[in-house]
């Protein structure tokens, strides 16, 4: 059994392996430093490209053009929108608490780049902090998010930012805990909490090894990060723009940066959990898994380009009737397989097995749980006679 | 140890008038209770802009631009159901042709309008746009159409007592076939995307269902009266114009919930094709507005005019004291008399369902607050 680090150690843990030989391993301020600015300056270039991707690839869903304008087909859009929202006035409400109202989109933004310490971006171990302790870590500061939404929500003293407020708690509540029991399938085959060891232990992508624990927690992520079909935080045609009603110029940008940050953020730590991370051919390691950030995050846009919304009690229904159902029993399934299923080259069977297992639940859940009733035809008057 | 109560208290939201929503200008005061629908006090008049009142100071000519700015989305069949009554009123004859051209820009106006509707129902359920930007497209290519007609692509002011203002120009005809042709291929299309869709199915199944009894006794019409069983229609049921000649079927829902209105209206934009087709095939040469003089003046009396609009049965009472401007001018808006269900319809439903149920409804507030 490996002896406990001390804190100091566990936080500026390097692991030299993936790092240039130039690089001063033995100097962890430089190496933290370099670190944290290296990691917001690709989340916050990262958040500019999700939100081009996402504009120019809706439009195109929708049969239009999107975008074209500010700069060569439109890649200045998100700092012409920025300089706007500069430039806005301010506005609190009047009965708004205003030290909450003004704390709530930073509460907000600052977690959503928080994540980056623990996830390897540009390559083996090549990171702020190889936590031993990552995947807590993460859990820890992504569940801090709805804290933001939630005082946004209240100190705003609007009743649709109240209404969306509760809806947040209810639903970042209830869809944490099958997000972590998919995780749990994810750790219990890697055998470690630290991401990077997490990207090692991926000779065959979680994906295929645990697709029931992928799926899963890619739902659970759309519903954290408030993604369609469960984008019941600011249903437009509902709540208006739900929590950040009340917000307007520079607090309205954070707000934004702060849902394009978790989705960043949540494609950054799906394709690190469950593509394999950094890994790939030929191409740099960044670039992979920029690679399958968009892969995910085209899923993301994709449901949301497509599919409506599902209604309160719907989106509560399907995260504690199925999805936290099928996360523990895929977390006992892949605990079984873990302690019986001989390692080694042999694992390629697990795949086709789990699929099969996945499928299988997925389909016994769809026949048993419902969120809706029969489907009736709707006739004409001919078809009636015949 | 005693157990604690929770006690929850209802409050009240005003859902508009500016509300992404609500149609325009529509307000209601919503008691919840949580989430959940308690009360519902529809408010409405925000748009109101005495047109019946304006149309007494005006010929029988002039009303009809007025008559565009009630249902803005379907300003055609207001046009034909207000010279209908005129026509009735002052015994025009009209002659083929322009019947037939009535219907055919009737029908599409309904197809046009069946889209917004639909469109901005799966809008409603959080489709974010998608389908709505779908059904733009086949409503840009009649509003070409109508732009080939008479110059105008939203309030048309096309129909005139004894006929329509202009004959289609020779474009018009293509443009109008490859339309008929293409649409039920489109219809597939909507269908395969929405339909089936297992979250709109959720979502809309048995959601806001009005009873038969209910539908008749709030005199409701249209697909909103049809979704819930209730077979009636004017073109068939009260024929005006030439429907008599066209064979078309009447969708009627078993249920009436928010499904089956969006399956009718899904239904009719497909018989609204057929009877195109047939009305195409059968339209005559000849004039196309009976030659009248330039200022109608019926005799003294009133009439009762009403047709199958898009949304449901549209009526024109007109007191004429035979002069050349009506005495009394007095609209049944269709989808004020089916709003009067919303209250039925959505206690105990959820924020969600309420504006889902609303826009299910399908009303227009141009119409509404006249």
């Amino acid at each position: 059994m490996a002896p406990i680090q001390s804190a100091e150690q566990t936080v500026l843990a390097i692991r030299p392996e993936g790092l240039p030989a130039f690089w001063p391993a033995d100097n962890p301020w430089l190496h933290a430093l370099v670190f944290i600015v290296a990691s917001i300056a690709f989340a916050l270039v990262m958040v500019i490209v999700f939100i081009y991707v996402e504009r120019r690839g809706v439009a195109r869903f929708q049969l239009r053009l999107g975008p074209n304008r500010a700069g060569p087909e439109g890649v200045l859009q998100a700092v012409a929108d920025l300089i706007k929202l500069l430039l806005k006035e301010d506005i609190v409400p009047r009965l708004a608490d205003k030290v909450v109202h003004l704390l709530a989109p930073i509460v907000a933004t600052v977690p959503a780049f928080m994540v980056f310490a623990v996830v390897p971006l540009w390559g083996d171990g090549a990171m702020l902090a190889d936590l031993n302790a990552g995947v807590l870590y993460f859990i820890a500061i992504s569940s801090f998010g709805v804290v933001g939404v939630f005082m946004a929500g209240w100190a705003s003293s609007n009743k649709y930012s109240l209404i969306s407020a509760m809806r947040g708690v209810a639903q970042m509540v209830s869809y944490e805990i099958p997000l972590v029991m998919a995780l749990l399938g994810v750790v219990v085959f890697a055998g470690t909490l630290s991401l990077n060891g997490i990207v090692d232990a991926q000779s065959i992508p979680f994906a295929l090894l645990q697709p029931l624990a992928a799926v899963i927690y890619f739902l659970a992520m759309s519903a954290e990060i408030n993604r369609t079909p469960f984008d019941l935080l600011e249903a437009e045609s509902e709540i208006i723009a739900g929590y950040h009603t009340e917000y307007s110029g520079m607090k309205f940008a954070l707000f934004y940066v702060a849902e394009y940050g978790h989705a960043v953020a949540g494609a950054a730590i799906f394709a690190t959990f469950f593509l394999g991370g950094w890994k790939g051919p030929v191409l740099p390691p960044v670039l992979w898994l920029v690679i399958k950030m968009l892969v995910v995050f085209f899923v993301g846009f994709w449901a949301r380009a497509t599919l409506p919304r599902l209604r309160v009690d719907q989106v509560m229904g399907l995260g504690w009737k199925a999805l936290l159902p099928l996360a523990v029993i895929n977390v006992l399934i892949a605990a079984v397989e873990v302690l019986f299923w001989p390692s080694g080259t042999t694992q390629w069977l697990l795949v086709p097995i789990n699929i099969a297992i996945g499928a299988l639940l997925v389909f016994l859940w769809s026949r048993t749980v419902s969120l809706r009733g029969g489907r009736v035809e709707v006739r004409t008057r001919a078809e009636v006679k015949a | 140890m005693e157990a604690t109560e929770t006690r929850t208290e209802p409050f009240v939201i005003n859902l508009g008038p500016h509300h992404p929503s609500t149609h325009g200008v529509f307000r209601m005061r919503v008691t919840f209770d949580g989430e959940v629908v308690v009360d519902v006090e529809p408010m409405f008049g925000y748009l109101h802009r005495g047109i019946e009142k304006l149309a007494e100071g005006r010929t029988y000519t002039q009303i009809i631009p007025l008559t565009d700015r009630l249902d803005y989305l379907a300003s055609m069949t207001n046009n034909w159901g207000y010279v209908m009554a005129v026509e009735k009123l002052a015994g025009v004859p009209v002659p083929e042709r322009a019947e037939y051209l009535r219907v055919i820009v009737g029908e599409m106006m309904r197809i046009s309008s069946h889209l917004l509707a639909t469109g901005f129902l799966i809008n409603e359920l959080g489709a974010f746009f998608t389908p709505l930007m779908y059904m733009y497209r086949e409503r840009e290519k009649i509003l070409d159409l109508f732009d080939m007609l008479c110059g105008q692509r939203l309030t048309y002011n096309y129909m005139r007592v004894g006929g329509v203002s202009h004959d289609p120009p020779p474009e018009f005809w293509p443009a109008v076939k490859r339309f008929v042709r293409e649409m039920p291929g489109y219809i597939d299309e909507y269908e395969g995307l929405v339909t089936t869709n297992e979250i709109v199915l959720a979502r809309t199944k048995d959601v806001g269902v009005l009873s038969k009894e209910l539908a008749i006794n709030a005199s409701a019409s249209g697909p909103f009266l049809r979704a819930t069983g209730v077979d009636w229609d004017l073109r068939r049921d009260d024929t005006y114009s030439i429907y008599d000649r066209f064979k078309f079927d009447i969708p009627v829902g078993t249920n009436g919930d928010v499904f089956d209105r969006y399956m009718c209206r899904i239904q009719e934009m497909r018989q609204c094709c057929r009877i195109i087709e047939q009305a195409l095939q059968q339209i005559p040469r000849g004039e196309f507005r009976a030659r009248l003089p330039h200022l109608v003046r019926p005799p003294a009396g009133e009439v009762y005019g009403h047709i199958e609009a898009p949304r449901g049965e549209l009526g024109f009472y007109l007191v004429s004291d035979n002069s050349i401007a009506p005495y009394r001018f007095h609209v049944r808006p269709s989808t004020m008399i089916n709003l009067t269900t919303l209250r039925d319809l959505t206690i105990g439903w959820k924020l969600a369902d309420l504006i889902v149920i609303f826009g299910s409804i399908d009303v227009v507030l141009g119409e509404i607050d006249r």
